[in-house]
């Protein structure tokens, strides 16, 4: 669905305000930028809702399978997870109908695309960096995501990004292997100096 | 005066030299974690958690509550200096610091800020030191049932307190319930929500959640802004400090106050935050220049300062009496006492007397601690806070992995952070609160056991919850707290009905 542009003077006295900090935010910053594209609040309100309304599903059924009643020792497994389960679905819906009424009035922005990039700047290069820790080990991916990162989103010179990876992996390693014994993952390079 | 005693034994545990630098280690630990954005209190309490499960639980819990005290301070540095709050609970101090700041005031308001914490917590510890041990005595007659009505209590009042949508509050505090029961069910044996995943075994881990929704949540809120920061610098020396000092004694009414305020708010969970802002708000009525309030008030900066210290370390009590944390941080700390193999709650009174009035006397030790600490360390707080972003964010990605590998020495939970990270940043975009969904996480498994054994004994009747006055009047507050909302917005629109119909 598109979502619409904000235009400046539309909703901003609608309702109270719930977010009195981030929504106020983020109104102030759309007057300004009203040129990205953007998700609203209420859209993803509702996919949000959704997605709870089905988790809760999932813990009812699953509640069911193993047994939301009593047997002759008492209460079974799923007793108690039944019931917070339907407190899950029936909070999901509730929040999902809300948002459905608000859904052609409101126009409070949840995030602009080009915010968005942003929080992917740091979100797809951590997501790779978990996969370097279990592939490799922590210490050598540690160094090369704080480089690379300082690097390329911070603009910085090679040596100084450089220097501040190794020196973070450097200092994790001597507390956590050396001083404090509390094993982390290794790979082949850890193996090769002996640890 | 059995309480002195036990209190003067307590300075005789915890002073010793060892204990004394983890004091002032934790403390400064404890103000860079408030300092830096994606470390807050509870997910810093959480990755240095590991570092202490070679040391005496006493001692653990003495560092760990200083690196709280600490971070309860360091909220108030960025607040003033950067207009950006540090800890929820320090958003009503940008209010009248941050102008103060801008007006080159910045030394007075950070003197005003941290002695009013120093005043809050320690009016807090006092009553702390008096309250705990009755308390406790108190909680030692709790069946289940009682047991049950005080969880109940503590998870309600967080819809009966909390601002914004309470089904919002409620689907986050169920989804804590859910992930909770995830794993091998304690009494029957069977594995509940697994779905066949040999890795779900044990559940999600807290600590694990609390640093994926708190630290990598708050990462990637901070890189939407792209993160620009600029803030005041801050001088402090020995004369503004006295000058400040001087000043301080005619905001006596206001400190009283926030001080009565902080204590009640705190040992309701959740409380610091709206007994700051509920502080700041009675200060502003009753003051004469409340009117000036948001100018640069010095008194604008003690009432939520008070308050929120007051608050944070009353939020110890029901953690230490009842086993039951006011906070999220309060939630770590406990998590931790059980790592230690220290059971939470009234028989940790009668059973680990030192442990308890060690960190009792480390709280009044720590909040000394803690301000000569702020008061002289300052400007090096503030050079850390101007450590650009694209540095700050990597390695508080990697701290949080290194802390969420270490909880159970498992791959997985590293991957959950990423996922709880992007929940955290979902949910709080979207005012869903996360400190319901992190209790009810904890306090999950304690929750479901004390229903459990109480609907047994009761053979499946709920009256149980109302078989005598103390466990019925418990849970008939829940449940107005519960319903709170409803009953306010209908009060309100009766209110504003009545005098159209007249």
């Amino acid at each position: 669905m598109p979502a619409p542009l904000f235009s400046p003077g539309r909703g901003v006295c609608s309702r109270p305000v719930f977010l009195a900090f981030t929504g106020a935010a983020a109104e102030m910053e759309n007057n300004n930028e009203s040129a990205h594209r953007a998700v609203r609040i209420v859209t993803m309100d509702v996919v949000v809702a959704a997605l709870i309304f089905a988790l809760g599903a999932l813990v009812v059924y699953e509640s069911n399978r193993l047994g939301s009643g009593w047997d002759e020792n008492g209460p079974q497994a799923g007793y108690f997870p039944y019931y917070t389960g339907l407190l899950v679905c029936i909070s999901g819906a509730v929040v999902f109908v809300q948002g459905l009424f608000k859904l052609k009035s409101e126009v409070k922005v949840f995030v602009r695309q080009d915010q968005f990039r942003q929080v992917l700047v740091i979100l797809l290069p951590s997501a790779a960096y978990v996969l370097g820790v279990q592939l490799i080990g922590i210490y050598v991916p540690s160094a090369v995501f704080i480089g690379l990162f300082m690097k390329i989103a911070g603009k910085y010179s090679w040596l100084r990004s450089v220097l501040v990876g190794l020196s973070v992996s450097v200092i994790a390693f001597l507390l956590f292997e050396v001083w404090f014994k509390i094993p982390l993952p290794k790979g082949p390079f850890e193996k090769l100096i002996g640890y | 005066m059995e309480e002195l005693n036990a209190l003067f034994h307590g300075f005789s545990v915890a002073l010793t030299p060892f204990n004394l630098m983890l004091m002032f280690i934790g403390i400064i630990l404890g103000v860079i974690i408030g300092v830096l954005p994606g470390l807050g209190g509870a997910n810093g309490v959480a990755i240095l958690l590991p570092l202490t499960f070679t040391m005496p639980p006493t001692s653990a819990i003495i560092m760990l509550s200083c690196i709280y005290w600490g971070a309860l301070f360091g909220g108030a540095i960025t607040s003033i200096l950067f207009n950006i709050p540090g800890e929820p609970w320090s958003v009503a101090t940008t209010f009248d610091g941050y102008p103060m700041a801008q007006q080159g005031r910045a030394g007075e308001a950070l003197t005003g800020a941290f002695t009013s914490s120093f005043v809050g917590a320690l009016v807090a510890v006092l009553m702390f030191t008096f309250l705990a041990p009755l308390i406790a005595n108190f909680a030692l007659q709790f069946g289940p049932p009682e047991f049950f009505a005080v969880y109940l209590l503590t998870f309600c009042s967080f819809v009966g307190t909390g601002k914004g949508n309470p089904f919002k509050i409620i689907a986050s505090m169920m989804l804590g319930f859910a992930m909770a029961a995830v794993g091998i069910d304690i009494v029957t044996g069977q594995l509940r929500l697994t779905f066949g995943f040999t890795e779900l075994l044990s559940g999600f881990h807290f600590l694990v959640a609390v640093i994926g929704l708190f630290g990598i949540g708050e990462i990637l809120l901070s890189m939407e802004e792209g993160l620009s920061f600029s803030g005041h610098g801050a001088k402090i020396n020995p004369t503004i400090v006295l000058q400040t000092w001087a000043k301080l004694p005619r905001y006596w009414a206001t400190s009283i106050r926030s001080c009565f305020i902080g204590c009640w708010m705190g040992i309701i969970p959740g409380g610091a935050t709206p007994a700051s802002f509920m502080s700041y708000g009675v200060a502003r009525q009753m003051s004469r220049e409340g009117a000036k309030f948001g100018t640069g008030q010095l008194e604008g900066v003690i009432a939520p300062e008070t308050a929120a210290h007051a608050a944070g370390t009353s939020a110890l009590l029901p953690m230490i009496t009842l086993g039951i944390p006011g906070s999220p941080t309060a939630a770590v700390l406990l998590g931790g006492l059980m790592i230690w193999g220290l059971q939470p709650g009234p028989l940790l009174f009668v059973e680990q007397k030192d442990f308890v009035w060690g960190l009792i006397a480390s709280m009044y030790l720590g909040n000394i601690a803690g301000l000569i600490v702020v008061l002289t360390m300052v400007p090096l707080f503030a050079a850390i806070l101007r450590v650009p972003f694209p540095i700050i964010a990597p390695v508080i990605v990697v701290i949080c992995a290194i802390g969420a590998y270490t909880v159970k020495n498992n791959m997985l939970d590293v991957w959950m952070i990423v996922v709880f990270g992007m929940m955290g940043y979902v949910f709080k975009k979207l005012d869903y609160p996360l400190a319901p969904m992190v209790l009810a996480l904890v306090l999950g498994d304690a929750a479901e056991s004390s229903f459990r054994q109480a609907m047994l004994i009761a053979q499946g009747d709920l009256t149980v919850f109302w078989s005598k006055w103390l466990v019925g009047s418990l849970t008939t507050l829940a449940l107005v707290l519960l319903f709170w909302p409803f009953i306010s917005a209908a009060m309100a629109r009766l209110r504003a009905r009545a005098p159209a119909t007249r």
